[in-house]
């Protein structure tokens, strides 16, 4: 297939694994421990699971997997939330399809749509939109979810709206910036990570300055890459080749897709409709300052948690969960103590089990058939 | 000679009401009109409350019958390559020939919504006489039921279907052996993709049809090639990565798949690319996985591709001793990882 074949050339692979392998070998911290690049976006944890890259890798790499994937980073008191209002009577919730899974402390969206609640799901929030307008007797919630990469269309759905005049239609909003969550587990004591592959198609929004700090203030590599599976090694390896020569500065790998300075017209909208929260919550993290995103007070009457009465469920993980662990790569998914027992993908107790994004559940279902690690004589062999 | 009662009118109603379904005069004629006139055999004409069928020529086919059921429920009911009808014949079709059985006999069970069209309902009855037709099998028995609004969406059927099984043929999810070959019929997921461009929630066009048809004939084709075929299965639900996962555990056997052999139309990779789904798992209505024999694999492949519903059939993979119950997928890119499962059904990915 003609844009994506190119980007999945297996010699192409073999000569990065080549240039990886050369790499490690100049870098003299990896002697003692491997060295720790995260990944930060769920796109390219499903990317490595799906292309079985983590084992073409030399063992002195290891990719921790990073808070990176919407779904999984929301608390369940705000699915609980989601769900008390797609069961309010009249009431159409519209959610993208990935979303309809996530476990609240009752039930899922799926379940409420089981128990009669009326939860479609939709590709795009304009999507959503039409449904407010075919449907001008019912309140339309839109289920507004994730990064800077899904923000825009939202924003610009809730311009078009009020241009319109559609007074049924509002977002129940849980939209969250990576910047602050990047800066929070650089923050933690226990982490050691020696680099980042950058998430693209967020930066494809924000461009490339935002991650400034990360370079600057912590000294630590950062490459925004792409999705496919040769971006991916690409970027690991240019983070490597900035580890060898001793530099931390922000490059892009994704160049045909990010530009340095983002999407102006992207972010005027972003700017216009949202406004930062103070703190937001983060499943498996705790609470965040400034991570969280809620309409501006002059789109209230867009907004879902003005509207109507949202009980505001506050549900605290569950104690044997180590998501938070896992997602500071401090341990390994199957280091967990729930992992493939209490917490399965049908069962999810946390976070990273929810969506096929979250390294646990990517690890579950890629891993390996002891779900502790992959079989020795499966692994592949790379020259 | 029309197997239409003498003294049975014609529906003139444009859609079915509950009176359809009430037991009297209107019902009959429905049953006689729509499904007696499409599926028109002298077995079904007796209409009675069951269908007779001899024993003895039964017999001469084998020594065991095989007897499935199904329910189809697809929306939407008519999308490219298919309709509920055909599908509904040749699910229960198959189901029969993966035991290697030959299709005789089936059932049709409707239950139909208040309002649905009577032209749709003689639509979905051509293409089950049609389908069952170029199945080779004859509709011999059914059911009406009419709900009310809102109590099915338009149209379900049912179909139960009765073969026989030849004696040596015996295939079964639990035979396959390490170094035993895995074949496939032909290219992956188009029944899924279809269906899911026919939803339309994307706005997506393509000219991907269905794959749904009978797969008995191609596998009588394998059989005479090879009659101990070890495992035979329609990868409908789930896709062709849930049976060899079901495979791998009943046979306590690993397998490892090749994903540059596994045949994928462009257009089903687009839409998989698209929306973030995986070929692997996309349902088909047409495409049987096989397990056999190394010795035989070549003439079984030859088989296959030698008949109209095997043409793109290819060799996928194999059966390894360890790591037991678990696929494997040597990627195209050339890493290595387990295909395990679905969790629930394939959704879209945010981003």
């Amino acid at each position: 297939m003609k844009y994506v074949d190119e980007f999945r050339d297996p010699d192409k692979a073999r000569a990065l694994i080549g240039e990886i392998r050369g790499l490690v070998a100049k870098i003299d911290l990896c002697r003692d421990r491997p060295l720790q690049v995260m990944e930060v976006c769920g796109g390219h944890t499903h990317a490595i699971f799906r292309y079985g890259i983590q084992h073409m890798l030399p063992p002195e790499v290891e990719l921790v997997h990073g808070p990176g994937c919407p779904v999984c980073v929301l608390p369940m008191g705000r699915v609980d939330d989601c769900v008390s209002l797609a069961e309010r009577p009249g009431t159409i919730l519209a959610t993208f399809g990935d979303a309809v899974r996530v476990p609240g402390s009752r039930k899922s969206l799926l379940q409420a749509k089981a128990d009669g609640a009326d939860v479609r799901i939709v590709y795009s929030p304009l999507d959503a939109l039409r449904l407010a307008r075919e449907n001008a007797e019912r309140e339309v919630v839109f289920f507004a979810l994730g990064f800077e990469t899904t923000m825009p269309a939202t924003a610009l759905t809730v311009l078009r709206a009020r241009a319109e005049e559609v007074r049924n239609f509002s977002l129940f909003c849980n939209h969250i910036t990576i910047v602050p969550t990047i800066k929070a587990i650089l923050d933690s004591p226990e982490v050691r990570l020696d680099g980042f592959i950058g998430p693209g198609h967020v930066s494809m929004v924000i461009g490339s300055a935002p991650y400034q700090f990360v370079a600057a203030s912590y000294r630590k590599p950062i490459v925004i890459a792409g999705f496919e599976p040769l971006d991916v090694l690409q970027a690991l390896s240019m983070v490597l080749a900035q580890i060898a020569s001793g530099r931390a500065v922000v490059e892009n790998q994704y160049r045909r897709v990010v530009a340095d300075a983002g999407n102006a017209a992207a972010l005027a909208a972003v700017h216009e409709v949202f406004e930062l929260r103070e703190f937001f919550e983060w499943r498996g993290l705790g609470s965040i300052d400034h991570s969280g995103m809620r309409l501006r007070e002059a789109y209230a009457g867009f907004d879902a948690e003005r509207k109507f009465a949202v009980p505001n469920t506050s549900v605290a993980d569950p104690k044997a969960c180590q998501c938070g662990e896992v997602l500071k790569g401090v341990i390994k998914p199957w280091q967990c103590k729930v992992f493939g027992t209490a917490c399965t993908p049908e069962t999810p107790l946390g976070a990273l089990m929810v969506s096929s994004e979250g390294a646990c559940a990517a690890h579950y279902q890629f891993g390996g058939s002891a779900r502790k690690s992959m079989p020795a004589h499966a692994k592949a062999s790379v020259p | 000679m029309s197997a239409i009662p003498a003294g049975v009118g014609r529906v003139r109603a444009q859609t079915v009401t509950l009176a359809h379904g009430s037991g009297g005069r209107a019902m009959r004629n429905l049953i006689a009109d729509v499904f007696l006139r499409a599926f028109d055999n002298p077995t079904l004409a007796r209409l009675e409350d069951q269908a007779l069928v001899g024993l003895a020529k039964l017999a001469a086919l084998g020594d065991r019958l095989a007897f499935t059921t199904d329910s189809y429920v697809v929306t939407p009911l008519f999308f490219s390559g298919g309709d509920i009808g055909r599908l509904a014949v040749n699910g229960t079709v198959n189901d029969l020939a993966m035991s290697g059985a030959r299709p005789c006999f089936l059932s049709c069970s409707v239950v139909i919504e208040e309002g649905f069209a009577i032209d749709s309902l003689r639509r979905v009855a051509a293409s089950m006489r049609d389908a069952a037709r170029a199945a080779d099998v004859e509709i011999v028995t059914g059911d009406t039921k009419v709900v009310e609004r809102g109590a099915c969406d338009g149209l379900f059927v049912n179909t139960a279907g009765i073969g026989v099984v030849r004696s040596g043929v015996n295939p079964g999810s639990d035979r396959a052996r390490s170094g035993d070959q895995v074949l496939v019929n032909g290219p992956l997921g188009d029944h899924g993709a279809a269906i899911t461009v026919a939803r339309n929630d994307l706005a997506l066009q393509s000219d991907i049809a269905s794959d749904c048809k009978p797969l008995n004939g191609l596998v009588a084709a394998m059989l005479a090639a090879c009659p101990d075929i070890h495992c035979l299965r329609d990868a409908t639900r789930g896709g062709v990565a849930t049976v060899l996962n079901e495979i791998a555990e009943s046979s306590r056997a690993g397998i490892r798949i090749r994903e540059a052999a596994v045949p994928v139309r462009e257009a089903v990779r687009g839409v998989c690319e698209i929306l973030g789904f995986d070929p692997l798992y996309l349902p088909n209505e047409g495409t049987l996985v096989a397990v056999v024999p190394p010795e035989s694999a070549a003439a079984v492949l030859e088989a296959m591709r030698g008949h109209p519903a095997g043409r793109g059939a290819a060799l996928i993979g194999e059966i390894i001793d360890e790591p037991r119950g678990t696929v494997i997928l040597g990627t195209r890119f050339g890493g290595e990882r387990i295909v395990d499962m679905l969790v629930g059904a394939q959704l879209p990915r945010i981003c």
